[in-house]
């Protein structure tokens, strides 16, 4: 297959584009689109403070990359969730953030949940009822809470996250399945901030499929951790990304027009009469002093009280 | 007249001859879920097997 620019050897073919590209082709498109879906959804310009959340995987360290070629400075956020496993997991992905921030001379602030609040991810799971069947919703309460007091607190305009189409079609199909309207309404390739403590948050590769923002690591010599999270075995969003790929596989195209009709839907107000989504009032969580819609403490810190109870009481 | 194909721990043996994303499907692959890689290039799919290739798939899909 030749690529469509210089009939020279491709190296990715889009079907749902229907563009075949080469190496050298490959690697100006995805920073011209990302440059692009930065514009057109208004996520940031070059005067923004810009923090990107940094796992160690290949989405978010090709976001940091592509940022730095468009001339975005950004620094970069990793959470250190002490997950290990049989690969030292959460350890790996640091190595890959720090050689990544090193080589690229970049600042990496590195928060570590096990410092913060005295024990890791897997320990808070075992010790919760949220955590029962699956560690990842404290993990993703926690990642929450951190990118956005780090976010606030040094005065970034934005934090930005790897998230691609593959994430956001899994996310919107869970949510659809469960007609859960208030995520729904949420869901967007940016979700503007609040001066009362929630920072603006953008995904730039959200119309990307997952298999280019890999391509791009790969062309690039873009190391991260290839293992999967030891907790993320079974995960539903995997599981949802499986039945989208085989809708996918038989029709090109099906996982972006699904996310791309979502969004037209939503801007034509298909989310926005029902009465659940009322906003609740925010006020500063009793703790730790960021809004919250409940009446005392938010839920990181109710979660994470627990677990020092729990710990306490053991 | 046989091709290794590699994804994560697991080796593979397919016949030459046909294309990756036949061999893909043979395996019950899901082919938007790897990168067919060949000495450490990047191949699209449509890409013949000849008797003695070894193509690393990349697993590309990720999540929790």
């Amino acid at each position: 297959m030749k690529c469509r620019k210089c009939d020279n050897k491709a190296v990715i073919n889009m079907r749902q584009h229907k563009l075949a590209l080469c190496s050298h082709h490959y690697l100006s498109w995805l920073p011209e689109k990302t440059e692009h879906f930065i514009t057109k959804y208004k996520m940031f310009d070059r005067a923004d403070r810009i923090l990107v959340a940094v796992s160690g995987g290949k989405d978010s360290l090709v976001l940091w990359d592509v940022l730095q070629q468009l001339g975005y400075e950004a620094d970069g956020l990793y959470i250190d969730l002490g997950i290990d496993g049989e690969y030292a997991y959460s350890e790996e992905s640091k190595r890959y953030s720090d050689e990544f921030a090193n080589s690229n001379n970049l600042k990496l602030i590195v928060a570590e949940v096990t410092k913060m609040e005295g024990a890791s991810i897997l320990k808070a799971a075992s010790l919760t009822h949220r955590g029962k069947d699956k560690p990842c919703s404290i993990c993703g309460l926690t990642k929450r809470h951190i990118m956005n007091r780090v976010g606030f607190e040094g005065n970034y305009d934005v934090l930005v996250t790897g998230h691609n189409l593959d994430d956001e079609a899994a996310l919107l199909f869970g949510n659809a399945l469960n007609w859960q309207v208030g995520y729904l309404a949420r869901q967007g390739p940016v979700l503007d901030g609040n001066p009362n403590g929630f920072i603006k948050r953008a995904k730039p590769f959200c119309r990307f499929y997952e298999r280019e923002t890999a391509a791009y690591s790969l062309l690039r010599g873009i190391d991260y951790i290839y293992e999967e999270c030891p907790s993320a075995v079974g995960a539903k969003s995997i599981y949802f990304k499986e039945i989208l790929n085989q809708m996918e596989m038989d029709r090109p195209g099906t996982k972006l027009q699904f996310y791309l009709a979502f969004l037209r839907a939503k801007e034509n107000g298909a989310f926005t009469s029902d009465p659940g989504l009322i906003e609740t009032p925010l006020r500063k969580c009793d703790s730790c002093g960021q809004p919250t819609s409940s009446p005392d403490e938010c839920a990181y810190c109710r979660m994470w009280g627990r677990v020092r109870e729990r710990m306490e009481a053991n | 007249m046989t091709v290794r194909m590699i994804l994560r721990k697991k080796v593979y043996e397919v016949k030459a001859g046909m294309t990756i994303r036949d061999a893909i499907l043979k395996l019950d692959i899901m082919p938007e879920s790897v990168l067919p890689v060949k000495n450490g290039e990047l191949l699209t799919d449509d890409e013949i097997l000849k008797d003695g290739d070894e193509i690393r798939l990349v697993a590309v899909i990720s999540g929790g």
